[in-house]
């Protein structure tokens, strides 16, 4: 213990009579150093409500805060965040319970090479493979705990090499993530080819491993287990085409109830757009593919990969907050298209301001499994084919029309079509699968350059779950910074008298 | 090793006060539309200031500040020169929807985009949208969040006053 202080001590020394040394060098190198921070607390104050299934909230105020604090002076920074959860709002993950500094970094930049040590966020493609990432708002933190590299080795060429273990929570999982990453830009590395070329290609490899001891007394568990990923961007003129794919060697887990098939998934999109014109089509399939630094977690906790949702994120409260959509992990066959045009001014659908059509199409499906005897196939669990598809989990098709009606009215008008299967996504068996018509109109109205007036009325009906529901929302604004809203949501159509209540 | 402790403090709260003459454009890795990489330390516009815009495709009032603006842009720009960084955090889910909506609701503005997070959390932003303004040395000398029917005009005001050589406080 002591030796260690001796050696700290020492090495502060040494750090400090450097500094003094070169007092006038270090002066400098103040000066280009800054702090950045921030600080962001929330509370709320609960209370009973029995109509609705409320429950009493015995701390009756919960707050969820963060204070971020980043140095950074050239190459070198350093920084942390402390998150403080006593205990957290509802809604958020009841895993964060406490106080506590959960992320610091320190991380140094010279010429092409990148080096950080703490924690750090990252992603490699789209994710199949690797992505650690952080969304405060909904609890969502699965950050590396280790040591990145990152290396620029030749022009267009970058390499990435990690390891750490993942966050979940206040503490970090049991797993030892490994992953290696390499990028390569074409038309750099090539420069001379692809001189003068319209044709623009990027191509990447991954390969992430986990290694987890096997402690299973009924199975022999794999403690290693590898996942890789190849990923190929090619975009000519106004077209892109984006293909990955990503193969996972046996992993049993509680997610795929411990069967030692393999996973994969496959991801194409293509997008084609010019002034006034865009398109987007996709497709994707996911065969368990559920990747995790501990293989007995559920939920959201310590995911290594990312399996993006290929429906589109809604805004307006009706349609994002009561039948939302996310990947079903195990398997999932998706595809959508969008479509966002532009009609010109003085065009007949166009009139004298223009208008902005979207129209979104998205579906998702289980994969069509058939299921294999255990005894003579090593617990594979079932086998499916690419050709066709399972039940339906989910379906969207939406129109958006944005108008401006003259120099102070403008309005967005949504109209959407959602097909929901309650009992795969919510796990609420034998639950009905929920049919629903989604009407919202938004109207800004601004009486002057400072104040404005905006309304949104939502109307959803369904036959099923809870009935039809309506939302109004009247907002006034007082540029800059002033803004005073009466938002009710009323589930008028719920078959139980009691529950038709203005919340 | 009580003293040595404080002069590391006090080398901190030199730092700190020093950091608030100079807050430039912190270095991170984004991309652009065709899916390069793009280090924002080089974000520039000629000694003309720029603003920098954090949004997202799933954002309502994100879309609607940065169309409002899309208005007035060309306008903006010529009295002006200010240039617009509009920094996408859309993730893997949404990214490659990003260049069909920029294109389709024909933005002029210098679009990236920000999937992990990386330049989001260096600027300090929690949610979108977040909007930076830099005079023409570099410096972010000022920045809002939310946004409000008519908020674009206080930005505008505020851009005039630094394309004119004046500070903001």
């Amino acid at each position: 213990m002591s030796k260690k202080c001796h050696f700290w001590t020492l090495l502060f020394i040494l750090f400090i009579t450097s500094i003094n040394a070169n007092a006038q060098q270090f002066e400098e190198m103040m000066s280009r150093g800054q702090i950045k921070g921030n600080f962001q607390f929330e509370s709320q104050f609960y209370r009973e409500d029995t109509i609705i299934g409320a429950e009493e909230v015995p701390e009756r105020i919960r707050s969820n805060s963060f204070l971020n604090l980043i140095y950074s002076n050239g190459g070198f920074s350093a920084g942390m965040r402390y998150e403080s959860y006593l205990p957290p709002l509802l809604g958020y993950p009841e895993g964060y319970q406490g106080n506590g500094i959960m992320y610091r970094f320190a991380s140094y930049q010279k010429d092409d090479l990148s080096i950080t040590v703490g924690n750090f966020y990252e992603q490699f493609g789209t994710g199949l493979v690797l992505r650690t990432y952080e969304e405060r708002g909904l609890g969502y933190d699965n950050a590396l705990d280790g040591v990145r590299l990152k290396y620029k080795v030749y022009d267009g060429i970058r390499l990435t090499a990690l390891t750490g273990r993942q966050r979940i929570f206040f503490d970090y999982g049991e797993g030892i993530v490994r992953g290696f990453d390499a990028d390569i830009n074409l038309n750099e590395t090539f420069s001379d080819f692809f001189e003068g070329s319209k044709t623009r290609i990027l191509l990447g490899g991954s390969a992430v491993s986990k290694y987890q001891a096997d402690r299973n007394s009924q199975f022999v568990l794999p403690e290693n287990v590898a996942t890789f990923g190849g990923r190929a961007s090619i975009t000519r003129g106004r077209f892109n085409f984006y293909a990955e794919y990503a193969y996972k060697v046996n992993d049993p887990s509680a997610d795929n109830e411990f069967i030692y098939k393999p996973g994969e998934a496959l991801l194409l999109q293509g997008t084609y757009s010019q002034k006034g014109l865009g398109i987007l089509v996709s497709a994707k399939r996911n065969d368990n593919m559920s990747f995790r630094s501990d293989r007995t977690e559920g939920e959201q906790n310590l995911l290594i990969n990312y399996m993006p949702a290929l429906t589109k994120q809604h805004t307006y409260n009706l349609l994002a907050t009561l039948y939302p959509y996310a990947t079903q992990l195990n398997g999932e066959v998706a595809f959508q298209a969008d479509l966002i045009y532009k009609f010109d001014k003085g065009t007949i659908l166009g009139g004298d301001r223009g208008m902005d059509i979207q129209v979104n199409y998205s579906t998702a499906n289980n994969i069509d499994t058939t299921h294999l005897n255990d005894e003579f196939t090593f617990r594979q669990g079932y086998k499916s084919s690419y050709f066709s598809v399972g039940e339906v989990y989910f379906k969207d098709f939406n129109v958006q029309l944005t108008k401006r009606f003259s120099s102070k009215v403008k309005g967005i008008f949504t109209y959407a079509n959602l097909v929901y299967n309650q009992d795969i996504i919510e796990g609420k068996p034998g639950a009905p699968t929920v049919y629903a018509d989604i009407a919202i109109a938004d109207i800004t109205y601004r009486l002057d350059m400072r104040n404005a007036l905006r309304g949104e009325f939502q109307h959803l009906s369904t036959e099923q779950d809870q009935g039809d529901w309506a939302t109004l929302l009247v907002e006034y604004t007082y540029a800059p910074h002033w803004f005073i809203a009466i938002q009710d949501q009323y589930n008028y159509g719920n078959s139980e008298k009691e529950k038709q209540t203005l919340l | 090793m009580k003293s040595l402790f404080f002069t590391a403090i006090l080398c901190f709260i030199t730092a700190t006060s020093i950091a608030q003459q100079a807050d430039k454009i912190p270095s991170a890795d984004v991309n652009k539309l065709d899916g390069t990489s793009f280090n924002t330390a080089d974000i520039k516009n000629d000694g003309k200031p720029i603003i920098i815009n954090f949004w997202a495709t799933w954002c309502s009032p994100c879309k609607r500040e940065l169309n409002n603006i899309a208005e007035m842009y060309e306008m903006w720009q010529e009295e002006t020169g200010v240039k617009l960084v509009a920094m996408s955090i859309d993730d893997a889910r949404n990214m490659a929807k990003v260049a069909p909506y920029v294109n389709g609701k024909g933005w002029e503005y210098d679009v990236y985009i920000d999937p992990n997070g990386d330049f989001k959390r260096a600027m300090g932003v929690n949610n979108v949208p977040h909007t930076f303004l830099v005079d023409g040395e570099g410096n972010i000398v000022w920045q809002h969040n939310s946004y409000v029917e008519g908020d674009e005009y206080e930005l505008f005001e505020l851009v005039k006053k630094l394309s004119e050589g004046e500070k903001i406080d």
